[in-house]
């Protein structure tokens, strides 16, 4: 099956006058197929957010450099006009948001907000939006939803709120949906409501999905297919089930051995990275490249710290390491 | 951390039907109070000398609240706590303020814990001072430079200020602050939650150590069901102002006995993909009911798939040992041994709206994240 989406080589460069270029994407290469739900996970700082951004194009128009090339149906979004671009958006490929309380405007009734999308983007008359907006309030679980178009969104709840967000998303039945951390800011009880409703919908419309999340669980419970992001990197990808039978990069090792699991015995000491993101070591700097990971890596070698490691396949699987934990080691 | 479950171990602290009710008052002058919110609503537990107890729930179930009142950071409506025998909640101004030393609290964010504008050193000696544990500058920096080693701070950390430092350090900092006290009772309210996974399990394996070197007493409270678990000897599940089900952590996972536990349980995911396909989802219908307006009989009944018709929504269940169960299990169910046989199925609920403006019927912000938004201040 073709891609629906490729992203390749995708940089994304903030500039400041006066200092260095902050890289916060450093070329990363990933696709999505029709139907496909995959995972981009890493933890705070690692780029993901700004991959999910820079695809939306909703990037500030100033002060950054995207380069690369980011790829809809052939179509090099990048290369887009403006108009062109605005006419994409919510219709071929949308987004839910992290906090829906803050990417909801707080002053306009909610139905209004889903109607909207309705008129923009299917040109659809306001009576007819107005029941389309009530069905698709109905189809993401919100009880009541001819009255819960008139509410604000204060007067609804985090789980609610971002039911109607996912319905916003939805409305146009885009091909590409990207969520980014959907359900951080969800309680578990809800959060298991939302991760369910969306692997409803992917099976039910055949959207493809980009989940964005820091949390493992979420993504083995979901993705097909996982990207392992650090330093603005993809340093892991593999299968769901691959990934996490035989984790191969020692970052991807260590974040699975540092959380406390739910089904295995308490109390035992957690296998923790050592340090933090902040002793990270450049991926290219101009006397040489290095390993990001290097400072904090336990198996850490002295070509680590002399020479980036490039991103090799082997079988379905991409690995950037000079050390790769062992297979065995990895599946105990 | 400790390996069995003490049952010998005197009693640390000791929690008594325990209340916090806020009131919600209207007009310019908050002059009339139209009603409540029953934040914590008759609590017990016992806590015992060097044990790790866990207190769980989702957010707005009081959880946080129970923390500070048993620090008397907020004022209980009703009951007793006794901290090692001395009932504390009558407690006031210097007396409490002296016996403070011995129970101290970690916050959840460590940004907006430490004072910006004050260097570690100043920070950390500032309890020493306030509670004459001060030996001269001298001693002092010496134990204070040892905190620092202890907690896993680099050297030289004294003279640097918060914003020096990563997450993980400033919650190391407010360990670090917590400690340089000596108390005996440490509540950590989401000691975790702020941080990325890597740097969790380094602060959590730290809390497991410095209580092994110390002998501290914990009372860890977190909305991360694996996390509680992982640290704690005994949890409790909270929801809605009430503990509805404590056991020793072991026991919990394997033996979950309230219908809430058991669909937390099954919510949390799994970073195990043939664990998280194998397992079936209790999905629970609808949010969390107004803290205002708690349902009647067991606050639980509106979202429960176990609900019968008879007694769960006029009678309040109280905590009670199931026969069979282990030691120090208690469940707050009607129905609880009908459930573990499996005499009772599961059904479907409706999700039931949970409108607060109707309720409350007050100037109060609907599903508002703290009690502090409710009351406006």
């Amino acid at each position: 099956m073709t891609a629906l989406l490729e992203v390749e080589d995708l940089r994304v460069a903030f500039t400041r006058r006066g200092e260095p270029d902050t890289v916060a994407v450093d070329g990363v290469s990933f696709d999505v197929k029709p139907g496909e739900i995959v995972g981009l996970v890493g933890e705070s700082g690692c780029g993901k957010s700004v991959t999910s951004l820079a695809v939306m194009r909703l990037l500030p128009e100033r002060g950054n450099r995207v380069t690369g090339s980011i790829r809809m149906d052939g179509e090099d979004l990048l290369a887009l006009s403006d108009s062109a671009m605005r006419e994409r958006r919510g219709r071929d490929l949308s987004m839910i948001f992290q906090d829906p309380l803050s990417s909801l405007n707080p002053v306009i009734p909610v139905g209004l907000q889903v109607t909207e999308v309705l008129t923009r983007h299917r040109g659809m008359k306001k009576h007819a939006a107005r029941r389309e907006a009530a069905e698709l309030l109905d189809r993401v679980g919100i009880p009541d939803p001819t009255r819960r178009l008139d509410s604000y969104p204060h007067q609804m709840s985090g789980g609610m709120r971002q039911r109607a967000l996912i319905a916003i998303a939805l409305a146009c039945t885009p091909r590409l949906l990207i969520a980014d951390e959907p359900t951080t800011a969800l309680d578990v009880t809800i959060q298991a409501q939302i991760l369910d409703l969306l692997e409803q919908l992917v099976a039910e419309t055949g959207t493809a999905l980009v989940m964005i999340t820091h949390d493992l669980g979420v993504v083995a419970g979901l993705c097909d297919r996982v990207n392992v992001l650090y330093a603005g990197r993809i340093v892991e990808r593999a299968d769901r089930h691959e990934l996490f039978r035989a984790p191969r990069h020692p970052y991807t090792h260590g974040l699975l051995g540092s959380i406390p699991r739910l089904d295995g015995p308490p109390g035992e000491e957690l296998a923790a990275i050592r340090g933090s993101v902040n002793d990270n070591l450049p991926w290219a700097a101009p006397e040489g490249g290095a390993c990001a990971f290097t400072p904090r890596c336990p198996r850490a070698l002295d070509v680590c710290g002399e020479v980036t490691p490039l991103a090799e396949r082997a079988g379905t699987r991409l690995l950037r390491c000079h050390n790769p934990v062992p297979v065995a080691e990895g599946a105990a | 951390m400790s390996e069995e479950t003490n049952g010998s171990a005197p009693a640390l602290l000791e929690v008594e039907d325990l209340a916090v009710h806020f009131p919600i008052t209207q007009g310019v002058f908050r002059g009339r109070t139209v009603g409540h919110v029953y934040a914590i609503d008759g609590v017990s537990l016992t806590v015992r000398r060097g044990e790790t107890y866990g207190l769980v729930g989702e957010s707005g179930c009081g959880k946080s609240t129970l923390g500070r009142a048993i620090l008397k950071l907020t004022e209980p409506t009703h009951g007793r706590v006794r901290f090692d025998g001395e009932d504390i909640a009558g407690l006031k101004g210097e007396e409490l303020r002296r016996r403070r030393r011995r129970f101290q609290m970690v916050f959840q964010d460590p940004m907006s814990s430490l004072d910006p504008r004050q260097s570690v050193e100043s920070l950390l000696s500032e309890g020493l001072t306030a509670h004459g544990l001060s030996k001269g500058p001298e001693a002092d920096r010496r134990r204070l430079r040892e905190l620092v080693d202890a907690v896993g701070l680099p050297k030289g950390s004294l003279r640097r200020y918060p914003h020096e430092f990563s997450g993980g350090q400033r919650q190391r900092i407010g360990i670090a602050r917590a400690l340089c006290v000596e108390p005996d009772l440490i509540v950590a309210d989401e000691p975790v939650s702020a941080l990325d996974v890597s740097v969790q399990a380094q602060v959590l394996n730290l809390l497991s150590r410095l209580q092994r070197e110390l002998g501290l007493t914990y009372l860890v409270i977190a909305h991360d069901l694996a996390v509680v678990r992982h640290v704690s000897d005994r949890v409790g599940v909270m929801y809605l102002g009430g503990i509805v089900e404590e056991a020793p952590s072991t026991d919990l996972y394997a033996d979950p006995q309230h219908p809430y536990t058991r669909a937390l349980l099954s919510a949390v995911p799994l970073p195990d993909p043939e664990a998280e396909d194998r397992r079936e989802r209790i999905l629970l219908a609808g949010d969390l009911p107004s803290p205002a307006a708690p349902p009647s009989g067991c606050r639980f009944h509106t979202r429960c798939p176990w609900k019968q018709a008879e007694r769960c929504d006029t009678e309040r269940p109280e905590p009670r040992r199931l026969e069979g169960a282990a030691p120090g299990h208690r469940v707050a169910c009607h129905w609880a041994e009908q459930i573990r046989d499996g005499r009772i199925r599961p059904h479907h609920v409706d999700a039931d709206m949970v409108d607060e403006a109707a309720t409350l019927a007050v100037g109060a912000p609907e599903h508002a994240s703290s009690v502090q938004e409710i009351l406006g201040r």
